[in-house]
């Protein structure tokens, strides 16, 4: 089974922001040091880190007419932070990984989603 | 006969599905085969007489119609598990008269927090319990294609999300066994709670609290719960006057059945 894994950020803080910098260097160090981990696990693909959620740009159609809004689609505290694929055996282990996600712990939740295999 | 048919299938139901989606890897294929099964014992067993090991028989022929269906349809073969078994053999390796009881692998899965709780509840009484769309429906006073859509759905996302037909590790288990006990108790509040209309859910709920009780021996919650249920259910026919409530110091202690009260004291 492949899962892709949303992280929603939340309010945990991610690199190269303002909340980034309120993080003790140990703290940094931690989160780092999950992500080395999970580059490290087989069937783990790494994703992207998104740029936060007020970068964001939304884009509608409606009556053949280009609608541009700011902002996410979601709330901004529901935006997605960014995204990561696994290749696990079942659900279960799918959640054990999501749960190393620093975000998860963070202020932040993993969504899991399966991806539809053709 | 009619009697031993409907004997067989409450005793029998949960394990053969059970059995069933562990060797089949799907829910719908699995209870299509079983209903078949039972479909196939109400016509035979009047005549030829029960088979000494009735959840044996059904599982077999049960396997063997699911098998039969695969072949007719081999679309279906992607879907289930069947391909990775190899076809020659598997027919011998179909023992007469035992065959695994899958019926915690089945738990599990269908009380994965995964799932709503509303959809466990619904799905736990299905499989494991027998029970139709149409009285799962009635019990929850909720309309029966309401019902309807909430196991095409559960079973749906069972199979899409890939929640696994297994007993969790250990490391998993508390949490998951916790969830699977509060399943059953909701059931048992839902026949609880109530004038004794729907009794027959708190029947059910004890059911599956005995067969937990005895597939996992070691652990005390399940006993514990178990044990809980029966003091309460001991009192059940003692709590409603007239479709009123009785507090448990008015209640007619005559009406308390001891057999049931004092049957989780035995268990110790």
């Amino acid at each position: 089974m492949k899962y892709m894994l949303l992280i929603h950020q939340g309010t945990s803080p991610t690199p190269q922001t303002e909340e980034w910098a309120s993080l003790s260097e140990a703290e940094r160090a931690e989160v780092y040091a999950a992500y080395r981990a999970l580059n490290e696990t087989p069937g783990f693909t790494s994703g992207v880190q998104m740029q936060p959620p007020e970068t964001a740009t939304t884009v509608r159609v409606q009556d053949g007419r280009t609608v541009i809004t700011d902002g996410p689609f979601a709330e901004s505290k529901e935006a997605i932070g960014g995204y990561c694929f696994f290749d696990a055996d079942d659900l279960d282990a799918a959640i054990e990984l999501a749960a190393w996600i620093p975000a998860a712990r963070m202020g932040g939740a993993i969504e899991v989603r399966p991806i539809v295999e053709w | 006969m009619v009697a031993l048919l409907e004997q067989a299938f409450r005793d029998q139901w949960g394990r053969v599905l059970a059995a069933l989606i562990g060797f089949l890897g799907d829910f719908d294929l699995a209870e299509e085969a079983a209903q078949e099964a039972f479909a196939v014992a109400a016509e035979r067993w009047p005549r030829d007489g029960a088979p000494a090991n009735p959840g044996a028989w059904l599982v077999t022929t049960a396997r063997n119609r699911a098998i039969d269906r695969i072949r007719r349809d081999r679309t279906l073969v992607a879907k289930t598990r069947l391909l990775e078994v190899p076809e020659a053999g598997e027919e011998d390796k179909i023992d007469a008269t035992t065959f695994p009881d899958e019926r915690l692998e089945l738990v599990f899965t269908c009380c994965h927090p995964a799932l709503a709780t509303e959809a466990q509840v619904a799905l736990t009484l299905r499989t494991l319990g027998g029970l139709t769309t149409g009285e799962i429906a009635r019990a929850f006073l909720v309309a029966e294609p309401t019902m309807a859509q909430r196991l095409v759905r559960a079973k749906r996302t069972i199979r899409a999300a890939g929640i696994p037909f297994r007993v969790p590790p250990d490391h998993l288990l508390p949490d998951r066994l916790a969830a699977v006990l509060a399943v059953v108790y909701l059931i048992f509040n839902a026949g609880y709670s109530v004038p004794p209309t729907r009794g027959e859910l708190a029947t059910e709920a004890l059911r599956l609290g005995r067969a937990l009780a005895e597939l996992m021996p070691d652990e005390p919650e399940v006993h514990g719960l178990l044990a809980m249920m029966l003091l309460h259910d001991a009192r059940r026919d003692a709590r409603f006057r007239d479709g009123d409530l009785v507090l448990l110091a008015d209640q007619d202690r005559l009406l308390w059945d001891s057999a049931r009260r004092s049957a989780p004291a035995r268990r110790r």
